[in-house]
């Protein structure tokens, strides 16, 4: 019986023959677990690994299991990792619609698909701005556009990278409770990644401090 | 197994043939140059066995040094090379130490870098209809300030010691340095460094000599190198502008290799070398220079002085007025190529012609589709392959980590240093027997050698600065490498990649020698049949190609300015 949820096992990276990380930890499904440390001690170098994008000149030793499955090798788009950096980066030649159907799996037939996005953007209040250009949305807009993005890729995971640093203080509470929830409601397993302690305070869950 | 310390790019075990893109284009770089250069050694050194050269000698180089005019046309080329880069350098300097930053500065910026693009044939041709003693400047003189008449008996154009084509190529290369340093300056931290300085009481031109020009000079070195080489070896400007008895050595090396008498190709091939030792040689005086420069001033920076006021502003003004100049004596050599091939009679010394008609546009257009059509093919496949292959070259660079060193950027200025018609001659040898088809492809192959360095420099820095983390959010998504490269990154880079597109195309459409030897002399484009009028005397059918071939610069540029605009107008993003 394969274990739920994301385990880091024995998870070490090294760059230039220096040890920067050493993690083992299992995040349980709808569990939330932050990573506290000062900028530039290995952080997003987790994620990187996780999502699989560590740069060339990383070594990476250890394995990284999902609902019980070895993904430390799988390709990016095969590890249904879902990530949300503090920028909400849609990309800006599609549409509100087009940066959400561009997160639906390409088996997912038309006519599903139009549903599927007028279902995600009403999730979070965003009726009727599939069309808009999304330069024209608000920062919290944009925000939800980004999570629901990700979520329609139906991802088995989600990471965290400072996500809510961009936004101010009343926008950040409402944003990553929004988060939080639909990422509690899924049963994802979640990692947030942040420098600041009042953000790991409010994720609520187990930290970790680095450094 | 899962103890051992993986490399990090094992993710993707199904690399394809990406990582080989640097390789292959480095071949499609290399291999001309060295082929060319290898075919151009062995006729110098006596070695051609179809004309009867089967033993090494130095017969050709013997014979060179005794050619008639051989010594002159040696000096000619070292003089206009180096005067051209060290006036068009120097200019570009000092328009950036005194308005670098001002709306003057941007004004003057908008006028010249369009200019970038203008084949040099047509800037020429363009120059010379102004310059010529009949030309537009000497009518808007007479007979009022000259009393002159009739167009003086003046060289003014085409000059013996190369006063015009020196400053026919200052005026080209002005625009092309003024840019290459301008993407140098963030690098730099020139505005920071300015500030510096005149915190500390220095001038502005002054301090930016003193503070910014070290960091700037250190990324336009390269450049600097492309533009001497190019000026002492430049054939089309020199036909069209410099001395003909004798001329440049790079023309007077096209004479003797077009001799009717096939044995001067040895002669052709020993001066073909010749040029390229000339070259290497202008080069490494030029370090010599650079390092007594930099002596010097070490030795300015730090004996305090904070720049005459007066000096200043009179440097700052000298230099503005100049920049205008270059930029209005080009925009006046269009609108007089434009006037010309519309004119109808008109008489020396009046301003504007008698009328004007499409009358040589009517006569001559047919004749010149032919060659448009060519231009247009070997233009468009040249650029395509560049692109293809500059794509490729950054997204391996992107996904598997394969970051070019110091060393391939020396390789990819490698076409621009090393002088055109030392490789040519040698390649020119390799196409004799080809036929028309293989001549197209050669050309093109020969036209990539040259238009692949442009559309990287081109593109390589928006495609650097482009931020990675769309690439992880697609991939993320389930979108698999290319699709993240065909879907996001590049409709991202749309207008970064067709502006670098225009760029190659239009490096492609005034390339002048690989045309005429590669092709074999059968191969006509709008630039070769320019050039080839430059010995007669028609205006008005040099005016009309030359502007043809213009048009064939200006709309791919315009095409790559309206079409992100148009495809992404209700995207704001993309337009920031």
């Amino acid at each position: 019986m394969p274990e739920p949820g994301l385990t880091l096992e024995r998870l070490c990276i090294e760059h230039r023959g220096q040890r920067l990380i050493d993690l083992d930890l299992r995040i349980a499904p709808g569990e939330c677990l932050t990573l506290m440390g000062p900028s530039g001690i290995g952080k997003s170098t987790v994620l990187a690994a996780i999502t699989g994008t560590l740069a060339p000149g990383f070594l990476l030793s250890g394995r990284i299991l999902l609902d019980g499955e070895d993904i430390t090798r799988l390709p990016t788009e095969r590890r249904h990792v879902g990530i949300l950096f503090q920028d909400e980066l849609l990309f800006p030649h599609l549409s509100v619609a087009g940066n959400l159907a561009f997160g639906l799996s390409a088996t997912v037939p038309r006519p599903e698909r139009a549903r599927r996005v007028e279902a995600a953007l009403a999730e979070v209040g965003l009726e009727d701005l599939g069309p808009r250009d999304p330069a024209t949305l608000s920062g919290g807009q944009k925000a939800r556009v980004a999570l629901m993005r990700m979520l329609l890729s139906e991802p088995r995971a989600l990471l965290l990278d400072e996500p809510f640093s961009g936004l101010d203080a009343a926008l950040r509470d409402q944003t990553r409770r929004l988060v939080f929830d639909l990422a509690a409601e899924r049963g994802l397993p979640t990692l947030l990644v942040t420098h600041d302690a009042a953000e790991a305070d409010a994720a609520g869950g187990r930290v970790i401090t680095l450094g | 197994m899962s103890d051992a310390a993986l490399p990090a790019t094992t993710p993707s075990r199904r690399r394809g043939v990406l990582p080989f893109a640097p390789a292959l284009t480095l071949t499609a770089l290399i291999v001309p140059i060295a082929a060319g250069l290898g075919f151009t050694m062995a006729p110098a050194f006596g070695y051609l066995p179809a004309l009867g050269g089967t033993a090494a000698s130095l017969d050709a180089f013997r014979a060179l040094a005794e050619a008639p005019g051989f010594t002159t046309s040696l000096r000619l080329s070292l003089t206009t090379g180096l005067a051209a880069t060290a006036l068009s350098l120097g200019l570009t300097l000092l328009i950036l130490a005194g308005w670098h930053g001002t709306a003057s500065f941007r004004a003057l910026e908008r006028t010249l870098s369009p200019l970038l693009a203008l084949p040099h044939a047509a800037a020429a041709f363009g120059l010379a209809f102004l310059a010529a003693p009949s030309g537009w400047i000497a009518r808007a003189l007479s007979p009022w300030a000259t009393g002159w008449t009739r167009p003086p008996d003046l060289l003014l154009v085409q000059d013996p010691n190369g006063i015009a084509l020196t400053l026919g190529l200052v005026a080209k290369e002005l625009p092309f340095l003024l840019l290459m340093s301008l993407a140098a300056l963030p690098q730099a931290r020139a505005a920071d460094r300015l500030t510096l300085a005149r915190a500390l009481g220095y001038g502005r031109v002054t301090g930016w000599l003193k503070c910014v020009l070290p960091a700037v000079y250190r990324q336009i070195r390269l450049p600097t190198y492309a533009v001497l080489a190019f000026s002492m070896s430049v054939v089309d400007v020199a036909l069209i502008l410099g001395p003909s008895t004798p001329p440049t050595l790079a023309v007077q090396t096209l004479r003797w290799m077009n001799d009717p008498d096939l044995s001067m190709r040895f002669q052709a091939a020993a001066a073909a070398l010749t040029q390229l030792a000339l070259v290497l040689a202008a080069l490494g005086l030029w370090r010599l220079g650079e390092l007594a420069l930099a002596c010097l001033g070490r030795a300015w920076a730090t004996a305090g002085g904070r720049g005459h006021p007066a000096a200043e502003a009179l440097i700052r003004g000298l230099a503005f007025t100049l920049g205008a100049a270059v930029a209005t004596a080009l925009l006046a050599g269009i609108a007089s190529l434009a006037l010309w091939s519309l004119a109808g009679h008109w008489s020396f010394p009046d301003a504007l012609p008698d009328a004007l008609s499409f009358r040589t546009w009517a006569r001559h257009a047919p004749a010149l589709a032919g060659p448009a059509a060519d231009t247009l093919v070997i233009a468009a496949a040249s650029t395509l392959l560049a692109i293809f292959l500059t794509v490729a070259c950054l997204e391996a660079e992107h996904r598997h980590g394969l970051t070019p060193g110091a060393r391939s950027l020396w390789l990819l200025y490698l076409p621009l240093l090393v002088p055109q018609i030392a490789f040519l001659f040698g390649l020119q040898t390799l196409a004799i027997g080809a036929g028309a088809g293989e001549r197209i492809g050669a050309v093109v192959a020969a036209h990539l050698v040259f238009v692949l360095p442009y559309t990287f420099l081109s593109l390589a820095d928006p495609w650097r600065a482009w931020d990675a983390r769309h690439a992880t959010i697609a991939r993320a998504l389930g979108a698999s490498p290319n699709r993240a490269l065909l879907a996001i990154r590049l409709p991202m880079l749309l207008r970064p990649l067709l502006t670098a597109a225009a760029v190659g195309f239009a490096v492609s459409v005034g390339q002048y020698l690989p045309t005429l030897l590669v092709g074999g002399g059968r191969v006509a484009t709008l630039t070769t049949e320019a050039v080839a009028l430059a010995a007669g005397g028609d205006r008005r059918l040099i005016g009309l190609t030359a502007l043809a071939q213009t048009a064939a610069v200006i709309l791919p540029f315009a095409l790559a300015l309206a079409l992100p605009r148009l495809a992404f107008r209700h995207r704001r993003g993309l337009h920031a």
